[in-house]
């Protein structure tokens, strides 16, 4: 895993979903894609025009911006395995192989 | 002045013929919801409500579609007469495309819709908007799984709206069972609308229902719609009163002899006549003495020719010597002519209407009425008929009818007659006879509302110059006309069967 990972995190507010999904994103981050990645956080109720031109409707949405493709998981995050494969940063396992 | 009662404000629909329907419009800053089946008309529905509110009320709108691009629907809206672009460019309209993948959308633990929100939000207040559309907010169960969610942010999302003030229009799909596949009327009470499209007989209709308006009274009846290159009408025909106001004025039917059979020497203007008699018994020629009459008054008429083309109908009148070209250039005669099989009834009865508020005629014939009887069951006649007289009452319009009835009794059709001459003011009745081997038509006035009438029945021909009115008694055989042809034409005067 060379490439740098830009991840985008959308929130409205400090609301306890956000922060949870902020925790998450930021452990799995720092455990999985060592000190080749940017967390910024993008609050909607500061620049509301956002959520169209980047397609966000639930709140918080973490977007891969890179590596392309995008990609977008909604949730407070809190399901590790269903981020890392939906970030693709782990492929699926089939067996339980670790 | 008044003590105010608390009212339910409406704002007009933009619909034609569904504020009338809904005493007023949608209930003003409230969300109403359209349902029906896929190809119903609500997206169309949709957008002509916020296309009008802009172009007429200069009520800014927001469209937020989850089905269709921005592309794709300024293109369905201009093959309907809106110009999308245009109001995008003058800030009166804003698109927003909700675009749900759900290949491309992970879900992991809780969320809201505030992403939505927000992003309506902005919408409204970037061009002050009164109106929105969700069109249709039900996609969102296609593309996310957490269905438990989703209802409680669409729940929310609906109270949000109230408190915004704006009247939305939400569409949902018609479910199996339910009105609308998530059962979004449960959320929606304020106001919600049924579109039905229905083909019967192979004939297909648009029917609108108003199935709840909490706070106001409206039409509770199927109406049916048109969708054409105006977008769409509805017709409330029959939530009008009988309120229309009568006229003393006595006109001519444009033939002299017939006026004679009238006390008053003509009939009311703004009433309805009816000619019934079995085929070839001159029915159209009458009817074309009617509209004579009616131009000669520089009055328009709208003939609705169900049977012959205009040029067909224009050259047989001219062989008895009616010469219907001249009002036609002066525009102040225009005929109409359609298949009866083309539409079913409801949307004959709407073409009518359409017809009728385009060109705005002082007297409309139709000729014959029967014909569109054949494509309706009996009930939906008398109601078409009641609604059209309805149409043409109001407007103060002179109407002729014909109708084709049978001579035999076996096979006699009297629930035409049945349903109309009850409806009628004036009603004529034609027959043919025999006598001495020429044949002999006659006519008799069967009912005249408000005016005495002759009960002679009066032998007339058919000629060169028109019909002539004989007098009583008087064998047709001895008042040969100049051309001798008595009595020997053809239906509609042509000696010839074209």
């Amino acid at each position: 895993m060379e490439e740098n990972w830009e991840l985008w995190l959308y929130v409205a507010g400090q609301t306890p979903k956000s922060i949870l999904a902020l925790e998450n994103i930021k452990k799995y981050s720092k455990e999985h894609l060592k000190e080749k990645y940017t967390i910024e956080v993008i609050d909607l109720l500061k620049s509301p025009q956002l959520a169209e031109t980047d397609e966000i409707f639930a709140i918080p949405t973490l977007v891969r911006k890179l590596p392309k493709p995008l990609r977008k998981i909604i949730g407070d995050l809190s399901n590790k395995e269903k981020v890392l494969i939906g970030l693709n940063i782990r492929p699926i396992v089939i067996a339980d192989g670790k | 002045m008044k003590p105010v009662h608390n009212i339910l404000l409406k704002t007009p629909t933009g619909i034609e013929g569904l504020d009338e329907i809904t005493g007023g419009g949608f209930p003003l800053g409230r969300p109403v919801l359209i349902c029906g089946s896929a190809g119903s008309g609500k997206t169309i529905l949709a957008i002509q409500f916020l296309m009008k509110g802009i172009t007429e009320h200069d009520e800014p709108g927001v469209f937020m579609s989850f089905e269709e691009s921005a592309v794709d629907l300024a293109k369905n809206a201009g093959s309907l007469g809106f110009d999308l672009e245009t109001s995008i460019a003058q800030k009166k309209l804003k698109i927003d495309y909700v675009r749900l993948e759900r290949s491309e959308i992970q879900e992991t633990g809780e969320y809201d819709l505030e992403g939505l929100f927000i992003r309506l939000n902005h919408a409204i207040d970037s061009i002050g908007a009164k109106r929105v559309v969700l069109d249709t907010i039900e996609s969102l169960f296609s593309g996310l799984n957490n269905t438990a969610i989703l209802r409680s942010e669409i729940r929310r999302l609906f109270q949000w709206l109230r408190e915004k003030g704006v009247t939305t229009i939400i569409t949902g799909e018609r479910g199996e069972t339910t009105l609308t596949r998530q059962g979004l009327e449960e959320y929606v009470s304020d106001c919600v609308i049924l579109l039905d499209f229905r083909v019967i007989e192979q004939i297909a209709t648009r029917r609108l229902r108003i199935v709840k308006y909490r706070g106001s009274t409206h039409g509770t009846n199927e109406y049916p719609f048109l969708i054409d290159e105006n977008g769409v009408s509805v017709l409330p025909i029959t939530s009008l009163k009988l309120t229309h106001t009568t006229s003393a004025e006595i006109i001519s039917t444009g033939l002299p002899g017939l006026d004679d059979l009238f006390e008053g020497g003509g009939y009311y203007r703004g009433t309805c006549t009816l000619i019934t008699g079995s085929a070839g018994t001159a029915k159209t020629i009458l009817a074309a003495y009617f509209a004579l009459g009616s131009c000669k008054r520089k009055e328009k008429v709208l003939y609705f020719s169900f049977e012959e083309s205009p040029d067909q109908l224009i050259r047989n009148m001219a062989s008895i010597n009616l010469d219907l070209k001249p009002y036609i250039k002066s525009k102040l005669l225009f005929i109409h002519s359609s298949r009866p099989s083309l539409h079913g009834l409801e949307m004959h009865l709407l073409s009518l209407h359409k017809y009728i508020q385009e060109f705005k005629p002082d007297t409309v014939i139709i000729d014959p009425i029967s014909s569109l009887i054949t494509i309706g069951s009996r009930g939906e006649v008398s109601a078409m008929l009641a609604r059209l007289m309805d149409i043409l009452k109001m407007h103060q319009i002179n109407a002729l009818f014909t109708s084709l009835t049978h001579e035999r009794p076996a096979n006699y059709n009297s629930s035409t007659e049945e349903a109309i001459s009850s409806l009628v003011d004036t009603w004529v009745q034609l027959r043919n006879k025999e006598s001495k081997r020429v044949r002999v038509r006659n006519l008799y006035i069967e009912k005249s509302r408000g005016m005495g009438h002759s009960n002679e029945i009066k032998d007339f021909t058919v000629t060169d110059e028109g019909i002539n009115i004989l007098n009583a008694n008087t064998p047709a055989i001895q008042s040969k006309d100049s051309a001798g042809k008595t009595g020997v034409l053809s239906e509609n005067g042509s000696n010839y069967k074209s």
